[in-house]
Protein backbone atom coordinates (compact mmCIF):
# COMPACT_ATOMS: atom_id res chain seq x y z
CA UNK A 1 0.00 0.00 0.00
CA UNK A 2 2.80 2.55 0.83
CA UNK A 3 4.26 1.91 -2.56
CA UNK A 4 0.66 3.13 -3.91
CA UNK A 5 1.43 6.22 -1.78
CA UNK A 6 4.56 7.51 -3.55
CA UNK A 7 2.71 9.72 -6.41
CA UNK A 8 3.76 9.09 -10.56
CA UNK A 9 5.51 12.35 -10.37
CA UNK A 10 7.65 11.58 -7.36
CA UNK A 11 8.78 8.13 -9.02
CA UNK A 12 9.38 9.85 -12.25
CA UNK A 13 11.85 12.14 -10.88
CA UNK A 14 13.47 9.82 -8.82
CA UNK A 15 14.17 7.97 -11.68
CA UNK A 16 15.27 10.59 -13.81
CA UNK A 17 17.99 10.86 -10.57
CA UNK A 18 19.24 7.03 -11.17
CA UNK A 19 16.52 5.59 -9.10
CA UNK A 20 16.43 2.69 -10.95
CA UNK A 21 13.55 0.69 -8.87
CA UNK A 22 10.87 3.73 -9.62
CA UNK A 23 10.84 2.27 -13.35
CA UNK A 24 10.13 -0.84 -11.76
CA UNK A 25 7.27 0.21 -9.73
CA UNK A 26 5.94 2.61 -12.69
CA UNK A 27 6.04 -0.68 -14.84
CA UNK A 28 4.58 -2.75 -12.33
CA UNK A 29 1.82 -0.30 -11.55
CA UNK A 30 0.79 0.75 -14.96
CA UNK A 31 1.63 -2.33 -17.40
CA UNK A 32 -1.96 -3.90 -17.29
CA UNK A 33 -3.24 -0.60 -18.25
CA UNK A 34 -0.89 -0.09 -21.47
CA UNK A 35 -0.57 -3.68 -22.17
CA UNK A 36 -4.28 -4.06 -22.22
CA UNK A 37 -4.95 -0.58 -24.62
CA UNK A 38 -2.64 -2.09 -26.73
CA UNK A 39 -4.09 -5.25 -27.35
CA UNK A 40 -7.21 -3.41 -27.37
CA UNK A 41 -5.92 -2.05 -30.89
CA UNK A 42 -3.65 -4.82 -32.35
CA UNK A 43 -5.57 -8.47 -30.71
CA UNK A 44 -1.79 -9.88 -31.33
CA UNK A 45 -0.16 -10.98 -28.33
CA UNK A 46 3.42 -10.91 -29.99
CA UNK A 47 2.53 -7.45 -31.44
CA UNK A 48 0.81 -6.16 -28.36
CA UNK A 49 4.23 -7.23 -26.72
CA UNK A 50 6.14 -5.28 -28.94
CA UNK A 51 4.86 -2.31 -29.16
CA UNK A 52 4.52 -2.15 -24.99
CA UNK A 53 8.51 -2.53 -25.14
CA UNK A 54 8.89 -0.40 -27.71
CA UNK A 55 6.72 2.37 -25.66
CA UNK A 56 8.82 1.50 -22.37
CA UNK A 57 12.22 1.84 -24.50
CA UNK A 58 10.75 5.39 -25.73
CA UNK A 59 9.78 6.11 -22.23
CA UNK A 60 13.51 5.33 -20.89
CA UNK A 61 15.22 7.56 -23.11
CA UNK A 62 13.50 10.25 -22.97
CA UNK A 63 13.34 10.41 -19.13
CA UNK A 64 17.19 9.52 -19.10
CA UNK A 65 17.76 12.04 -21.52
CA UNK A 66 15.65 14.61 -19.42
CA UNK A 67 13.62 15.58 -22.32
CA UNK A 68 10.21 14.38 -20.39
CA UNK A 69 8.42 17.84 -18.63
CA UNK A 70 5.77 17.58 -15.69
CA UNK A 71 3.33 18.99 -17.65
CA UNK A 72 0.48 16.08 -17.44
CA UNK A 73 0.39 12.67 -16.06
CA UNK A 74 2.88 10.13 -16.68
CA UNK A 75 0.20 7.37 -17.53
CA UNK A 76 -1.32 9.75 -20.57
CA UNK A 77 2.02 10.52 -21.76
CA UNK A 78 2.77 6.70 -21.47
CA UNK A 79 -0.31 6.00 -23.57
CA UNK A 80 0.15 8.58 -25.97
CA UNK A 81 3.38 6.90 -26.66
CA UNK A 82 1.59 3.60 -26.96
CA UNK A 83 -0.74 4.82 -29.49
CA UNK A 84 1.60 6.66 -31.61
CA UNK A 85 3.52 3.32 -31.49
CA UNK A 86 0.36 1.23 -32.57
CA UNK A 87 -0.47 3.53 -35.56
CA UNK A 88 3.07 3.09 -36.88
CA UNK A 89 2.66 -0.25 -36.63
CA UNK A 90 -0.45 -0.46 -39.13
CA UNK A 91 1.37 2.20 -41.11
CA UNK A 92 4.11 -0.30 -41.45
CA UNK A 93 2.05 -3.30 -42.28
CA UNK A 94 -0.33 -1.26 -44.67
CA UNK A 95 3.15 -1.23 -46.90
CA UNK A 96 3.96 -4.23 -45.82
CA UNK A 97 1.10 -6.55 -45.31
CA UNK A 98 1.87 -9.39 -43.03
CA UNK A 99 1.30 -12.77 -45.15
CA UNK A 100 -1.16 -14.63 -42.75
CA UNK A 101 -0.45 -18.53 -43.40
CA UNK A 102 -3.60 -19.68 -42.24
CA UNK A 103 -5.52 -20.48 -45.35
CA UNK A 104 -4.76 -23.88 -47.42
CA UNK A 105 -2.84 -22.05 -50.36
CA UNK A 106 0.42 -21.82 -48.66
CA UNK A 107 2.73 -18.80 -50.28
CA UNK A 108 6.05 -20.85 -49.09
CA UNK A 109 4.66 -23.69 -51.34
CA UNK A 110 5.27 -21.45 -54.23
CA UNK A 111 8.03 -19.46 -53.28
CA UNK A 112 11.85 -21.28 -52.64
CA UNK A 113 15.46 -20.15 -51.55
CA UNK A 114 17.49 -21.23 -53.84
CA UNK A 115 20.61 -19.97 -51.63
CA UNK A 116 22.12 -22.31 -50.11
CA UNK A 117 21.96 -23.10 -46.11
CA UNK A 118 24.63 -24.22 -43.96
CA UNK A 119 24.69 -27.65 -44.23
CA UNK A 120 24.01 -27.42 -48.10
CA UNK A 121 27.36 -24.98 -48.30
CA UNK A 122 29.66 -27.81 -46.02
CA UNK A 123 28.46 -30.13 -47.87
CA UNK A 124 29.20 -28.21 -51.59
CA UNK A 125 32.58 -27.79 -50.13
CA UNK A 126 33.10 -31.44 -49.27
CA UNK A 127 32.12 -32.53 -52.65
CA UNK A 128 34.46 -29.86 -54.45
CA UNK A 129 37.39 -31.07 -52.31
CA UNK A 130 36.60 -34.74 -52.84
CA UNK A 131 36.68 -34.04 -56.40
CA UNK A 132 40.15 -32.04 -56.38
CA UNK A 133 41.78 -35.10 -54.64
CA UNK A 134 40.35 -37.47 -57.23
CA UNK A 135 41.75 -35.23 -60.07
CA UNK A 136 45.11 -34.87 -58.25
CA UNK A 137 44.87 -39.03 -58.51
CA UNK A 138 44.83 -39.14 -62.51
CA UNK A 139 47.91 -38.93 -64.57
CA UNK A 140 49.75 -35.65 -65.54
CA UNK A 141 48.60 -35.82 -69.19
CA UNK A 142 44.76 -36.47 -67.92
CA UNK A 143 45.14 -34.10 -65.30
CA UNK A 144 46.34 -31.11 -67.92
CA UNK A 145 43.69 -31.64 -70.27
CA UNK A 146 40.76 -31.78 -67.59
CA UNK A 147 41.83 -28.99 -65.57
CA UNK A 148 41.90 -27.02 -68.71
CA UNK A 149 39.06 -28.13 -69.87
CA UNK A 150 36.51 -27.62 -66.83
CA UNK A 151 38.38 -25.02 -64.46
CA UNK A 152 40.00 -22.83 -67.19
CA UNK A 153 37.11 -23.17 -69.61
CA UNK A 154 39.63 -24.14 -72.54
CA UNK A 155 38.48 -25.23 -76.10
CA UNK A 156 39.77 -28.41 -77.10
CA UNK A 157 41.46 -26.71 -79.88
CA UNK A 158 43.08 -24.27 -77.22
CA UNK A 159 43.95 -27.18 -75.63
CA UNK A 160 45.76 -28.77 -78.46
CA UNK A 161 47.79 -26.09 -78.46
CA UNK A 162 49.02 -25.26 -75.14
CA UNK A 163 50.29 -29.01 -74.72
CA UNK A 164 51.51 -29.31 -78.46
CA UNK A 165 48.97 -32.67 -79.31
CA UNK A 166 46.47 -33.17 -81.30
CA UNK A 167 42.82 -32.27 -81.12
CA UNK A 168 42.05 -36.09 -80.77
CA UNK A 169 44.30 -36.79 -78.51
CA UNK A 170 43.24 -33.80 -76.28
CA UNK A 171 39.76 -35.68 -76.52
CA UNK A 172 41.04 -39.05 -75.50
CA UNK A 173 42.77 -37.74 -72.81
CA UNK A 174 39.32 -36.24 -71.29
CA UNK A 175 37.70 -38.84 -71.97
CA UNK A 176 40.40 -41.43 -70.02
CA UNK A 177 40.47 -38.80 -67.57
CA UNK A 178 36.60 -39.07 -67.17
CA UNK A 179 36.84 -42.87 -67.20
CA UNK A 180 39.38 -43.11 -64.30
CA UNK A 181 37.87 -40.72 -62.33
CA UNK A 182 34.42 -42.92 -62.23
CA UNK A 183 36.30 -46.11 -61.64
CA UNK A 184 38.02 -44.15 -58.07
CA UNK A 185 34.37 -43.15 -57.03
CA UNK A 186 32.74 -46.19 -57.74
CA UNK A 187 35.93 -48.21 -56.27
CA UNK A 188 35.72 -46.10 -52.75
CA UNK A 189 32.16 -45.68 -52.78
CA UNK A 190 32.45 -41.67 -52.98
CA UNK A 191 29.00 -39.86 -53.11
CA UNK A 192 29.74 -36.76 -54.84
CA UNK A 193 25.93 -35.40 -54.66
CA UNK A 194 24.29 -32.59 -52.66
CA UNK B 1 -33.72 -16.66 -31.87
CA UNK B 2 -31.67 -15.24 -34.40
CA UNK B 3 -28.23 -16.35 -34.04
CA UNK B 4 -25.03 -14.13 -33.66
CA UNK B 5 -22.12 -14.95 -35.69
CA UNK B 6 -20.13 -12.28 -34.73
CA UNK B 7 -16.95 -12.79 -32.60
CA UNK B 8 -17.10 -13.51 -29.06
CA UNK B 9 -14.77 -11.22 -27.78
CA UNK B 10 -11.82 -12.35 -26.06
CA UNK B 11 -12.43 -13.15 -22.26
CA UNK B 12 -10.85 -13.41 -19.33
CA UNK B 13 -7.23 -13.29 -20.60
CA UNK B 14 -5.11 -12.41 -18.58
CA UNK B 15 -3.70 -9.13 -20.04
CA UNK B 16 -0.20 -8.64 -19.16
CA UNK B 17 3.21 -8.49 -20.63
CA UNK B 18 5.57 -10.84 -20.35
CA UNK B 19 7.98 -11.07 -17.62
CA UNK B 20 10.74 -11.31 -20.04
CA UNK B 21 9.67 -8.18 -21.74
CA UNK B 22 9.55 -6.28 -18.03
CA UNK B 23 13.06 -8.13 -16.69
CA UNK B 24 14.61 -6.58 -20.44
CA UNK B 25 13.14 -3.08 -20.24
CA UNK B 26 14.75 -2.84 -16.65
CA UNK B 27 17.88 -4.27 -17.82
CA UNK B 28 17.88 -1.96 -20.72
CA UNK B 29 17.40 1.13 -18.36
CA UNK B 30 20.63 0.25 -15.74
CA UNK B 31 22.25 -0.47 -19.30
CA UNK B 32 21.40 2.86 -20.56
CA UNK B 33 23.15 5.96 -19.89
CA UNK B 34 22.94 9.16 -21.66
CA UNK B 35 26.15 11.07 -21.84
CA UNK B 36 25.91 14.71 -22.01
CA UNK B 37 28.53 16.62 -23.94
CA UNK B 38 28.24 21.23 -24.58
CA UNK B 39 24.99 20.67 -25.73
CA UNK B 40 24.88 17.23 -27.14
CA UNK B 41 23.32 13.74 -26.13
CA UNK B 42 24.66 10.39 -26.44
CA UNK B 43 23.48 7.41 -25.94
CA UNK B 44 25.09 4.18 -24.27
CA UNK B 45 24.16 0.93 -23.64
CA UNK B 46 26.85 -0.53 -21.27
CA UNK B 47 26.36 -4.16 -20.77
Amino acid sequence: MKKELIQDAELVSNYINGNENALSILIERHKQKIYSFIYSKVYDRDVTEDVFQDTFIKVIRTLKRGKYNEEGKFLPWVMRIAHNLVIDHFRKNKRMPKFDNTGEFSIFSVLSDSSLNAEKTIIKNQVESDVRRIIEELPEDQKQVLLMRMYQDMSFKEISERTGVSINTALGRMRYALINMRKVIEQNNIILTN
Amino acid sequence: MAKIYSNASPKNINLNPKDETISYLLNYSKALSVINYNKLKFEALLN
